[in-house]
């Protein structure tokens, strides 16, 4: 071989590199699994019934997003989104549904900026201290029958509590003395308990993902075990509570029962009281779903059109909130210590 | 004949063998080697290569004067219990400035709980009693403040276990909350170079500091770790087996700091590792059971046990 020094510049371009016999391409995976010829007749008929309700639920999930989908987009105008509300008999002069946008993100704001310093609190209590471990666990099936209590349930308590005199300030004091009991401070506070059960449980499993030994290399620094949460656990488990927020904030957004009873399902966003920005608090309204309620042919507004309109919204939002759980999960499993997705 | 090491075969143990019969006659010699080879019993061990290798450098490293630094730490008739169990029985030590006091011993014989206690990290075993005294600079370490102490008796442990955050703020933090007011980065910045420096890791990642620490290689971290430990300025430092979880050159870039580190503080390190042991311990102390059968100068404790179980333990007929 020529020893021959030259410097970068003189050097001749390199032809484009052929491998020998053409490009390469990696072998095929040849498959070498078990035949199914092998199996028993009851697991193949299992085998192929698991199969079809696999496909039958991505059918349904796709049926309702496809059908919603072709009458959102129907029946969809941009004037709708923009417009509020009215009262009339001709469906012409209704008006759009801004009110219940506003009011969905203003009871899902409110929901989960209560559930989730109380969520993950507990989740940290529970996991990092736990003690006298009979409360511990009474805590745990608490939260267990919150998340087994029907919204409707929750929502008439909820009534029932608001209406108490201590809670008037929360929402519309009648002439009388008689405390409503409606506001969206009542409603949301209500809301929070079907976020919380969601927040609290995957901060409680990404609290026990992480390791010992990270516990350990901390309190081995001299710190506290408190400045361990604050400075270690809770960075290392953001990714765990974002992902039950979003899930908490889902339920938040399609839950009916609540807004009926609590939110008084006003139209509009009816005002309470001459502070503002609190005045709003501690009036009434009206979300997404109850609008598609009332618009449905069982209530009294009567206008499918404009319910499926204000459905595919509601399915927008809730779509984007999955996909918001699924991207923070799986940002969380390449930075966290957690691996994939936990208690989703 | 199936070896799982590459080490070229030297002897027969003659040379271990003449050393154990006649402590005082011939030189010092390093722990045997020891290897599975699945043709021989299981007991038999290979002398280690004489006047070569890596332990005849680390040999030379050690301060062997007959002049002492200050003792730090103390410990009088130090037990450890586990519910009913004594892991550690009565054990008196002292730990003292300028030296690495090697613990060795098979498993289970209570080097780990004995190293964990010094900086009360067994308190978080629920079960784990504690009798006797540790005295860290003539203060029962039960009266300090539990914070306190872990930062003057610093802890690297076996698993290289960086915090989930980036190498910066993993130094960081050891550094941080301890003043009532969180110091920026600005303030923290030459302590956290120092720290990385002293570790041997500052040239490494100078450049990315705020890389995630999990994204380091496996050595790194354990340096990572060190660095985190010796950022408050510890007078003595724990490690707990550190160079197990790591490749064998790894190992050797530990191994050197610990030789560095040794000047401004105490090391206590635990290993399995005899030839380890040998290479960076100044003094040796040899455990079995819960009790601590001998303790000296690494020569004295390899070269010429005075207990039979050492004896047996260090040539290899054993753990």
């Amino acid at each position: 071989m020529a020893t021959e020094i030259r410097t970068p510049g003189t050097l001749p371009p390199l032809p484009p590199y052929v491998p020998p016999g053409g490009p390469r391409r990696p072998p095929r995976r040849r498959r070498t699994g078990e035949s199914l010829s092998t199996w028993r007749y009851g697991d193949r008929v299992a085998f192929a019934l698991c199969w079809a309700c696999g496909l039958a639920l991505c059918l349904i999930a796709a049926a309702i997003v496809v059908y919603l989908g072709v009458r959102g987009v129907q029946y969809l105008t941009f004037t709708l989104l923009t417009t509020h509300p009215e009262a009339g008999l001709d469906q012409a002069k209704t008006g759009g549904f801004l009110d219940p946008i506003v009011g969905t993100v203003l009871l899902t704001v409110i929901g989960i900026a209560i559930a989730t310093p109380i969520a993950v609190g507990t989740a940290v209590w529970i996991v990092e201290y736990g003690r006298p471990s009979a409360f511990a666990r009474a805590v745990e099936s608490g939260i267990e029958i919150v998340a087994g209590t029907p919204d409707i349930v929750i929502a008439i308590f909820g009534l029932a509590l608001f209406q108490q005199h201590l809670f008037a300030p929360l929402s519309l004091t009648a002439d009388g003395g008689a405390v409503f009991g409606r506001s969206f401070m009542t409603a949301g506070a209500m809301m929070s308990l079907i976020a919380l059960p969601m927040v609290f449980g995957t901060t409680r499993e990404g609290l026990q993902a992480v390791p010992a030994h990270v516990r350990e290399a901390s309190y081995g620094l001299g710190k506290t075990r408190i400045a361990t949460i604050r400075r270690v656990l809770l960075p290392s488990v953001r990714s765990n509570i974002s992902t039950g927020m979003a899930l908490g904030m889902g339920r938040i957004c399609g839950d009916t029962a609540v807004v009926i009873v609590l939110l008084g399902a006003t139209l509009r966003l009816e005002s309470e009281g001459s502070i503002p920005g609190f005045n709003a608090l501690k009036g009434t309204g009206s979300t997404l779903t109850s609008y598609v309620y009332n618009n449905s042919p069982a209530g009294e507004g009567n206008a499918p059109q404009k319910a499926y309109a204000a459905a595919f919204v509601l399915l927008l939002i809730v779509v984007a909130l999955n996909l918001a759980v699924d991207v923070i999960a799986r940002r969380g499993s390449q930075t966290g210590l957690q691996n994939g997705r936990l208690g989703a | 004949m199936i070896t799982l090491d590459t080490d070229d075969d030297r002897g027969t143990g003659a040379a271990v063998r003449l050393a154990q019969d006649h402590p005082a006659a011939g030189p010092t010699l390093p722990p045997p080697v020891r290897r599975i080879a699945l043709d021989r019993p299981p007991t038999v061990a290979s002398p280690a290569p004489v006047g070569t290798g890596p332990g005849a450098a680390a040999a030379a490293r050690h301060v062997r004067s007959g002049e002492r630094g200050p003792e730090r730490m103390r410990l009088e008739g130090l037990s450890v219990f586990y519910d009913t169990n004594e892991a550690v029985r009565a054990v008196d030590l002292s730990i003292r400035q300028g030296e690495v006091l090697a613990l060795i011993g098979p498993s289970g014989c209570g080097k780990t709980t004995l190293l964990r206690t010094l900086n009360r990290l067994t308190e978080l075993t629920a079960t784990a009693r504690r009798a006797g005294r540790v005295v860290l600079d003539d203060v029962d370490i039960d009266e300090l403040e539990v914070t306190t102490l872990r930062r003057r008796v610093a802890m690297v442990f076996q698993q290289p276990n960086p915090f989930p955050m980036s190498i910066f703020d993993n130094v960081a933090y050891a550094l941080r909350e301890q003043s009532r007011k969180r110091p920026g980065r600005a303030v923290v910045q030459p302590y956290v170079e120092e720290a990385l420096r002293r570790a041997g890791l500052w040239d490494e990642v100078k450049d990315d500091l705020d890389r995630p620490a999990l994204r380091l290689s496996g050595g790194q971290q354990q340096r990572l770790c060190i660095a985190r430990a010796i950022a408050t300025r510890p007078e003595v430092l724990l490690m707990d087996e550190p160079c197990s979880a790591l490749d064998p050159r790894s190992t050797e870039v530990i191994e050197s700091l610990i030789g560095e580190l040794r000047a401004e503080l105490a090391i206590v390190i635990v290993t399995h590792n005899l030839q380890q042991a040998h290479r960076v311990g100044d003094h040796v102390a040899f455990m079995y059971l819960g009790d601590l059968v001998e303790y000296g100068a690494a020569e004295q404790v390899f070269g010429a046990p005075r207990a039979e179980r050492t004896r047996d333990y260090v040539g290899g007929a054993f753990g």
